[in-house]
């Protein structure tokens, strides 16, 4: 079995997963390299949710029995959890949303409608990159439609990279948000986020980060970064789905209009007009996903007893394993870094003219679950002139042996298709 | 799933590339991708050729392939049947064993089967389908609600 240097005991950490033990198509072991579009759940999350419903159901911030205190403290907990998580300076920046997508909306529905200095209309400019996901593009298309603000956009290099070579001209004083992807869910570049952030902030521009494929793979730190918002999904790093973060900075949430109206997001309510909770409930309208919060929270605690800093450090060590040895298959081509420098562990990829469906499908077969298609990144491929790609994408239980056996599966898929 | 008939088509396609027409339509697959271009050539109701170009997966192109040789110079009812029995194939989740009288009516397109399993792939198999009916619909003046996409 090949050793690495950073890896960690996937032996122990698989038992924690009861479907990495699946079999499948007649006896093959799954091999589960799908993790970019979502994660398997260790025992542990399984159990949290579980645990929940069986014992503690019930809604949340209203009613004094137990089980609505119980619930209430264990949504709430899972609040503390996630903004430890994400060293946010307090619990009031996170709001829970379903997804990041829906983050990345209400990012862009709160800026609007909101008043100056963060109004976007007519006379001012979005700046997104070509590297976004479906998710950070199409709610920006929307604003930039509905306020006649315009969207402009940072291109890529061959590589797999942002051209930042024209950041002056890209983000200007105009610019009232710059959005885009910390870790790409399709090229897997990791994009330097100080070069961007400090011209941003040269023009006072708010700064928006779409995390969904960093959180699960990598310390993060909303202070370090230095962002307006970051925008991330509970179902890529163990957590169930249905539960989203949005981490905003406290003053942007005060000032900032809701989005959503419902129950919970106010303070008083008449037939002429209501005024609001604080943030973060104030962008919680509505029974929140509370069984999905607390499994994001039991998430987080599998996560950090394992250290986000070994994940990254594993998948690191993967990453590089793995674009050597698809270095070796015949008319493989990477789409994205070629290197794990600047890399995270989703490695996409076109095998000759053999369509990525086929590609995939051959694949399945062999029980190797890869993603293919344009991964909500169509413009990455229009970029690049291909119509979809392969994509394989690794997480803490993947193993070298697995990378291996997805070598052997590219090979059989050439000879069929050869 | 991957039949030698659908290899074949695929590896060799029939009437691909894109000749005179009466109308055209392009439609895609968004979930993957697979594009068609195609346009169908009327003589009265016999069709007189259907040509197209597209990229995608091996069962979207050895789909339209087969389509190609199995729809020319038929007339539009035959082909209606066709079309509608094939329909009836792929969505069946695979619990359709082709029998002896589909089989006569769909020949090479019954190899097509096994992929009815894969909720996934149906729409590649049916793309150029769609597009045939779309672009017949255009052709003949057809109804508006006959131009539904795949």
């Amino acid at each position: 079995m090949t050793q690495l240097p950073g890896l960690l005991d996937t032996e122990a950490i698989r038992k924690d997963f009861p479907v990495l033990d699946r079999v499948v198509h007649d006896g093959r072991k799954l091999v589960y390299l799908d993790n970019a579009a979502t994660s398997q759940k260790p025992r542990q999350v399984l159990d949290a949710l579980n645990e929940y419903y069986e014992r503690h159901n019930a809604n949340v911030h209203r009613g004094v029995h137990v089980l609505a205190e119980e619930a209430t403290a264990l949504y709430e907990g899972a609040r503390d959890k996630v903004a430890a998580f994400v060293n946010a300076p307090s619990r009031d920046e996170v709001i829970f949303t379903k997804n990041a997508s829906e983050s990345l909306n209400l990012v862009a529905n709160m800026l609007g409608w909101a008043d100056e200095p963060y109004r976007v209309d007519h006379e001012t400019e979005i700046v997104i990159t070509e590297m976004e996901h479906h998710s950070n593009i199409v709610p920006w298309q929307l604003l930039a439609q509905r306020t006649g603000a315009k969207l402009k956009w940072f291109g890529l290099t061959d590589d797999g990279r942002l051209d930042l070579s024209n950041i002056d001209e890209v983000i200007t004083e105009k610019t009232k948000i710059v959005s885009f992807v910390l870790v790409s869910n399709i090229l897997g570049t990791v994009n330097p986020v100080e070069t961007i952030i400090r011209r941003a902030q040269e023009v006072g521009a708010l700064v928006c980060i779409d995390a969904s494929q960093a959180a699960p793979h990598m310390p993060l730190d909303v202070q370090a970064l230095q962002a307006d918002f970051v925008a991330f999904t509970g179902h890529k790093m163990c957590g169930p789905t249905g539960i989203g973060v949005l981490w905003g900075r406290q003053e942007l949430l005060e000032d900032l209009p809701p989005f959503l109206g419902g129950g919970e997001m106010i303070e008083t309510v008449s037939m002429h007009s209501s005024t609001y909770a604080p943030a973060p409930h104030k962008f919680e309208a509505g029974t929140p996903p509370i069984a999905q919060a607390v499994g994001l929270g039991a998430a987080i605690d599998y996560l950090q007893s394992i250290g986000m800093d070994k994940i990254l450090a594993h998948e690191h060590a993967l990453t590089e394993y793995a674009v050597k040895r698809l270095a070796e298959v015949p008319d493989l081509r990477i789409i994205g870094p070629t290197t794990a420098e600047d890399r995270g562990a989703a490695i996409s990829f076109t095998l000759g003219d053999i369509h990525p469906h086929d590609v995939g499908q051959v694949l399945d077969e062999q029980g190797i679950a890869v993603r293919v298609g344009h991964h909500c990144a169509r413009p990455v491929c229009l970029r690049y002139g291909i119509p979809a790609t392969t994509r394989a994408s690794f997480y803490l239980y993947s193993t070298p042996a697995e990378i291996d056996t997805l070598v052997e599966g590219l090979e059989h898929v050439r000879n069929f298709f050869g | 799933m991957y039949q030698d008939v659908i290899l074949d088509h695929y590896k060799n396609p029939h009437g691909r590339g894109l000749r005179d027409g009466d109308a055209e339509v392009h439609h895609v697959n968004p979930t993957c991708g697979d594009e068609i271009t195609l346009r169908v050539k009327y003589d009265g109701t016999t069709i007189g050729d259907v040509s197209y170009e597209g990229q995608g997966c091996s069962i979207s192109q050895a789909s339209a392939s087969v389509l190609n040789e199995l729809l020319v110079g038929k007339d539009l009812a035959e082909a209606q049947k066709i079309q509608e029995t094939f329909l009836e194939l792929m969505q069946s989740k695979g619990k359709i064993e082709p029998d002896d009288a589909m089989e006569e009516i769909l020949e090479d397109a019954v190899a097509f089967a096994g992929v009815s399993k894969y909720p996934a792939r149906v729409k590649c198999a049916l793309l150029s389908w769609m597009a045939w009916k779309d672009a017949t619909a255009q052709a003949l003046g057809g109804a508006e609600a006959e131009r539904k996409t795949a």
